[in-house]
């Protein structure tokens, strides 16, 4: 087996510098956000209880060499907002950030009206924290519930509402 | 401001869009028939696999992967069995390693026929559907022998695959790939310089090699930009090190482009799968339990001062011992070669083997990894396909994350679709090859 290591070199930096941090790396060269995620470690008694990872790869466009990736931890808490949107730096981040709202409940400063990715507006609760249980049912919303159609999710982006 | 506000008109396409072959919403704003902007809504296929992997035990998420790319399920149950042997510290037998591979490999060449073919038939050639169609499913007949399902394949556990090549799989294959690549050719005659085709397809969803990074993009997308990374290439898993392929690449970053890298891929695909045959080895297609002892036989080699056998075998301690609950009791099942599910025949034919899959599959007794935390990436269809697994200590996953590949394509559609006309939304997200059982998970 050659070079499988994936995950690269593993660095902590404090969430409250993420923005310079990844800047800097940005500059040495890491150029693909590869992932952006986010573990809720509730019950591992840890001072913060989230961890946001980046996952960063240094990729040489002309041969298409992975060069190295390094791996990027951020411990954070769900309140108060810390950690800045790196949407500037890479793109890519921009619906990553988004799911980590959606599923984490972790906000980014900068982003104060970020919006979920996978989750419908309505819903309550954050899905991948563990304290959200398997189990836990939604109220209905849309048309079917009888509501009369006011909800974002349905209204906002276009300007007429089906079944009206 | 005021008066392009009169000028655009906003135009739902999707959720359920014939041509949007899967769940996601554009809303679009238009003028005329040019794209002034796009708004991409995903989430309508959203069945929580991180979460329920969370709920289950390591062996038992491998199904939930079947429904990421489900028109490439093979290369989801690999991708997620390397990164839980990667957590684990454990390696399979070479023989399973080329199974592996040529498991994934065949579902390459589904996904790319798949996608091919459904971008045609939305340009109007149905032919080159039906034609792609066929060859797709004489291939999924044979992940049917190989797996006993066509879809829903569950191939992989931790530490091996379900079972061995079927006997005549290799003159099967033959058989298959002589009119796989008779399609292929056909489809290739019929399109690669259909004047309608070409005109659809050249210089639309243009993407340049600086985007394409910034925004995460791999796989074919990236490959058609002039990037030849392949995860398969850079970071050769399981036995790709020893074959010997190439990786197109295109130049433009178009449709076109895309197209022709899906082609070619095809191709290579079938190469590797005719090496894998040629060079698989004989011998044991999973870690077999063979190498674990009763741990009063390794006690009792240990006490004649034999103690080559304790780090040789894995010790077998009865599970009903009241000290298995002793923490330091706990290491001494040693699972590295204890995880792998017994074979369906030895299952259902005697009580060892019914004994074994019981202690497997049964709740906070099957398979424990010590708590760690890694990253395991290999090609999908679309690209890298990656997963973040965090184990603390249990029989599952504490946190699974899949790095979906065609996420980060749909997450560039504002600079693929704006500028361009309504009537090339319908090759590039063709080309984009969105699953919607992946982006959403």
């Amino acid at each position: 087996m050659s070079n499988t290591n994936l995950r690269g070199e593993v660095r902590g930096i404090p969430a409250e510098s993420n923005h310079e941090e990844l800047s800097k790396l940005r500059a040495e060269g890491y150029n693909m956000l590869v992932d952006l995620t986010c573990v809720d470690y509730l019950t591992h008694g840890k001072p913060r209880r989230f961890d946001v990872i980046y996952r960063l790869m240094r990729l040489d466009a002309s041969t298409g060499q992975d060069l190295g990736r390094v791996e990027v931890h951020c411990a954070v808490d769900a309140e108060p907002p810390v950690l800045r949107s790196a949407k500037d730096i890479w793109p890519a981040a921009d619906w990553l950030e988004r799911e980590v709202w959606d599923m984490f409940g972790v906000k980014f400063a900068d982003r104060p009206g970020i919006k979920r990715l996978l989750m419908y507006e309505e819903f309550a609760g954050h899905a991948l924290r563990k304290d959200y249980p398997l189990t836990k049912r939604q109220p209905l919303i849309g048309p079917k519930s009888g509501e009369k159609a006011g909800s974002p999710s349905f209204n906002i982006l276009k300007p007429t509402v089906t079944g009206e | 401001m005021a008066d392009r506000s009169q000028k655009t008109y906003m135009l739902n396409m999707g959720p359920q869009h014939p041509s949007m072959h899967g769940v996601v919403r554009l809303v679009l704003e238009l003028e005329g028939e040019k794209v002034v902007d796009v708004d991409t809504e995903i989430g309508y296929l959203h069945r929580a696999f991180e979460k329920h992997a969370e709920n289950e035990t390591w062996n038992n998420v491998v199904p939930w992967t079947d429904r990421l790319n489900y028109v490439s399920p093979l290369i989801n149950n690999v991708g997620y069995a390397m990164a839980v042997e990667r957590l684990a510290n454990i390696e399979v037998p070479e023989r399973g390693q080329y199974i592996r591979v040529i498991a994934s490999e065949i579902s390459r060449v589904t996904d790319h026929l798949t996608c091919v073919g459904a971008t045609a038939m939305e340009l109007g050639a149905l032919t080159v559907f039906l034609y792609l169609i066929k060859g797709r499913e004489h291939l999924y007949q044979l992940v049917d022998n190989l797996t006993g399902a066509r879809v829903t394949t569950s191939f992989t556990r931790v530490g091996g695959v379900k079972g061995d090549l079927p006997p005549d799989f290799a003159e099967k294959f033959r058989a298959i790939a002589k009119e796989v690549r008779l399609c292929v050719m056909e489809s290739d005659k019929l399109l690669t310089r259909n004047r309608i085709f070409m005109d659809r397809m050249e210089g639309t969803g243009r993407m340049s090699q600086a985007d394409a990074i910034a925004f995460g993009v791999t796989g074919p997308f990236l490959r058609s930009t002039g990037v030849a990374y392949d995860v398969r290439r850079s970071h050769p898993y399981a036995v790709y090190g020893k074959l010997d392929f190439e990786v197109p690449i295109g130049s433009t970053g178009d449709n076109y482009d895309r197209y022709l890298c899906r082609l070619a891929e095809i191709e290579q695909s079938l190469r590797l799968i005719e090496q894998c045959l040629q060079q698989i080895p004989e011998g044991p297609h999973s870690l077999e339990p063979k190498e674990i002892k009763h741990a009063f036989e390794i006690q009792d080699a240990g006490k004649h001062g034999d103690t080559a056998l304790l780090a040789k075998y894995a010790a077998k301690v009865d599970q009903t011992l009241e000290g298995m609950s002793i923490a330091e009791q706990s290491g001494t099942r040693v699972l590295d070669r204890k995880i792998t599910l017994p074979s369906k025949e030895s299952t259902y034919t005697n009580i060892e083997g019914l004994m074994n899959h019981f202690e497997l599959v049964m709740w906070s007794w099957g398979v424990k990894i010590p708590p760690s935390e890694t990253y395991f990436a290999v090609e999908g269809g679309n690209g890298e396909l990656g997963f973040h697994l965090v184990s603390d200590g249990g029989d599952g996953p504490y946190r699974v994350r899949c790095r979906p590949p065609c996420l980060f394509p749909v997450a560039a559609m504002k600079k693929l679709l704006i500028g361009g006309m309504i009537a090339d939304i319908i090759p590039t997200f063709g080309s984009i090859n969105m699953i919607a059982g992946e982006l959403d998970r």
